[in-house]
């Protein structure tokens, strides 16, 4: 028999991980089991939960793979709702298209060219700049962005889709209208959906990175100078890395704004960015299924803390920050590779106590 | 003309604000080479500081001002022994979430204690307003002071950094923070001051800020903290007189691309002509150029 290799099985578990997780998630939905049935304020969480855990690895694929910190993703997310919402309005006006999964399947991938446009367009300059100016720069373009909607007006008339810019009178229905944002949005977006989206995302991302390409952008990340003198196209490494990126941003952000019957512009703003970045930073830099689990834990936190009503948000702070002091301190890494370095065995400790 | 010359006074104004807080990011960047996120929200601590101060207690004007000073200084020296010191070796990504962490827990903690509605602040300054050209163009008191303050304490900084035992620390530590050691500068010490500093200025710029704009929140600090940080890089991260132009270029536009391209639109025309800046020059205004080592 072929041995397996170790990626090949990491990637293996990480798809078994999300199936598994959806199976029992269906279960509990449906309550299949006797008094085993998720509550209502759980049951809405489903769909964003998904979403985020797509952001969450498409951001990942950015800020770990490619290594450049990325503070305005939302944006991207915000593209893809706008144009899901409008494209899902304008299939069933214009081609009466009543198929309510084949309307969201083209609403998702419009999102997800129209951010992968964004992307590009983003991308050329924000990628030749570094560190902390491009943070700042994707930062920028992410507010630019949210402005931008804010002005945005969409409507539909028999038919015919009508587009304005600062300019509220349309003929029709309304489909997004400026800083009220999308109105009147059928809510197809479905949990089942939502675990397909993961499922493909994690389809184009693992192959990516373990593909030639993948070790290319990884290998820019380590080394810029180094990988340029082997003769590797930094900027085209770069831009797929950030487009592939942004385009899953956008199919998450079409999903999202079909899942609620208004969204506005200023809900994708720089906190949505954050929030997103926390669950890559608490996931693990680089580590597909750290964001996995980071995003879906950290959707459902707020939703556990309720019984702390008004002092939620505090708790979720002060969580985050002591999760941060305790995995980052080099005084407290150390005590705890060694209590887990024991508990292993000999063999592993020497190596963690090397890293640390 | 007149109208013109109003918005740009009322500019240099919002922009002598952001330069106040960006000297606070600059500071603390160009020392702890991190991105302090929570620093727009000591902004907004200071502001309901003296708001406390001067409508609980009935304070005069001045002991307002130094009271929400105090406060903001200990919580600058507070947070940064507690959140950002056990991080000194850490990723900058990891302080950056920590900080970020940070910026949550204060704003949720003056949400529980002062509430979500906007809390008027009151007339510190109550100063008659300039008139000129006939009265055709007013210049609002306050404006004149945050520019006067403004330029006060640029020009203290200045002296501070320069001639200072504890300025010239500063500026060691950044350039080398392990040379600096070595000299026997205590580096734990010379962050600490600088925390200090960066946030006894935030309170001021908070006090300036409502003054101006008189609605206090929660969330009053997140914008221009975003804004001024946006200034510090304008202006070229790490150089104080970098977020003194920054500052006060970025309010300059804001108020003018709000005045003449358009009102919804003002900010996005911030941020685009940040973007073009760091095109052309990629270390923004003053910034120094990064030498890469092969």
């Amino acid at each position: 028999m072929k041995k397996i290799s170790k990626t090949t099985k990491s990637n293996f578990i990480t798809y078994a991980l999300v199936i598994v997780a959806f199976i029992f998630c269906q279960i509990w939905l449906k309550g299949v089991i006797p008094g085993f049935k998720m509550g209502k304020a759980l049951r809405g969480q489903m769909v964003p939960i998904c979403v985020y855990i797509v952001m969450a690895i498409s951001l990942n694929l950015v800020v770990g793979i490619s290594g450049e910190l990325s503070l305005g993703h939302a944006g991207f997310m915000s593209v893809g709702a706008f144009t899901g919402a409008v494209a899902s309005a304008w299939l069933l006006g214009a081609f009466a298209m009543e198929n309510e999964i084949l309307r969201l399947i083209i609403a998702m991938l419009m999102g997800g060219c129209i951010a992968a446009i964004a992307g590009v367009i983003i991308g050329v300059p924000v990628l030749r700049l570094r560190g902390d100016y491009l943070a700042i720069v994707t930062l920028a373009f992410g507010e630019i962005i949210k402005n931008v909607m804010n002005c945005m007006y969409f409507s539909l008339d028999g038919g015919r889709l009508y587009v304005a810019f600062n300019d509220p009178s349309l003929p029709g229905k309304m489909l997004i209208d400026g800083p009220k944002g999308t109105k009147g949005v059928s809510t197809i977006a479905s949990f089942g959906m939502g675990f397909a989206l993961i499922i493909v995302t994690l389809i184009v991302v693992l192959n990516l990175i373990n593909s030639r390409s993948g070790r290319a952008i990884m290998a820019i990340r380590d080394n810029r100078i180094a990988a340029e003198s082997v003769g590797l196209n930094i900027t085209k490494y770069k831009m797929m890395a950030f487009v592939t990126s942004s385009a899953i941003c956008g199919m998450a952000g079409a999903l999202y704004g079909l899942n609620y019957s208004s969204v506005v512009a200023t809900k994708f703003n720089f906190n949505t960015s954050i929030l997103v970045l926390v669950f890559v930073v608490l996931g693990g830099i680089g580590n597909i299924r750290g964001s996995i689990i980071a995003a879906a834990l950290l959707t459902i936190l707020p939703e556990l803390l309720r019984e702390f009503a008004d002092y939620r948000m505090l708790v979720y702070a002060i969580v985050l920050i002591l999760v941060m002091l305790a995995t980052n301190n080099p005084k407290l890494r150390l005590l705890i590779d060694n209590i887990v370095g024991k508990i292993k065995g000999g063999k592993h400790s020497a190596k963690e106590a090397d890293k640390a | 003309m007149v109208s013109f010359l109003t918005y740009l006074v009322n500019g240099i104004s919002l922009g002598s604000v952001y330069a106040i807080i960006a000297l606070g990011y600059t500071m603390v960047y160009g020392i702890a080479k991190m991105l302090n996120f929570a620093h727009g929200d000591v902004i907004m601590i200071g502001g309901y500081m003296a708001y406390c101060a001067a409508m609980y207690m009935k304070l005069p004007v001045i002991v307002c001002v130094l009271f929400a000073m105090v406060i903001c200084t200990l919580l600058g020296i507070l947070i940064e022994r507690f959140a950002y010191k056990p991080l000194r070796m850490a990723t900058s990504l990891a302080v950056l979430i920590t900080a970020i962490g940070m910026s949550y827990l204060l704003q949720n903690a003056a949400l529980l204690i002062w509430g979500s509605t906007p809390k008027s602040f009151p007339q510190l300054f109550n100063f008659g307003s300039m008139k000129l050209f006939d009265g055709e163009m007013i210049i609002p008191g306050t404006s004149v002071l945050t520019i006067a303050a403004n330029i006060v304490i640029m020009l203290l900084l200045t002296w501070f950094t320069g001639k200072t035992k504890m300025g010239k620390a500063m500026r060691a530590v950044s350039e080398d923070k392990g040379a600096a050691e070595l000299m026997g500068i205590n580096v734990n010490q010379t962050i600490s001051t600088t925390f200090a500093i960066g946030s006894a200025l935030a309170a001021v710029a908070g006090i300036l800020l409502c003054s101006s704009y008189p609605n206090l929140m929660p969330t009053t600090g997140s914008m221009p903290g975003i804004k001024a940080f946006t200034a510090a890089v304008f202006g070229g991260i790490g150089s104080i007189p970098g977020a003194m132009i920054g500052g006060i270029l970025l309010g300059i536009i804001e108020i003018l691309g709000k005045a003449y391209v358009s009102q919804e639109l003002g900010d996005a025309f911030v941020f685009a002509v940040l973007i073009v800046v760091l095109l052309v020059k990629p270390t923004g205004l003053l910034g120094k150029k990064i030498h890469e080592k092969v």
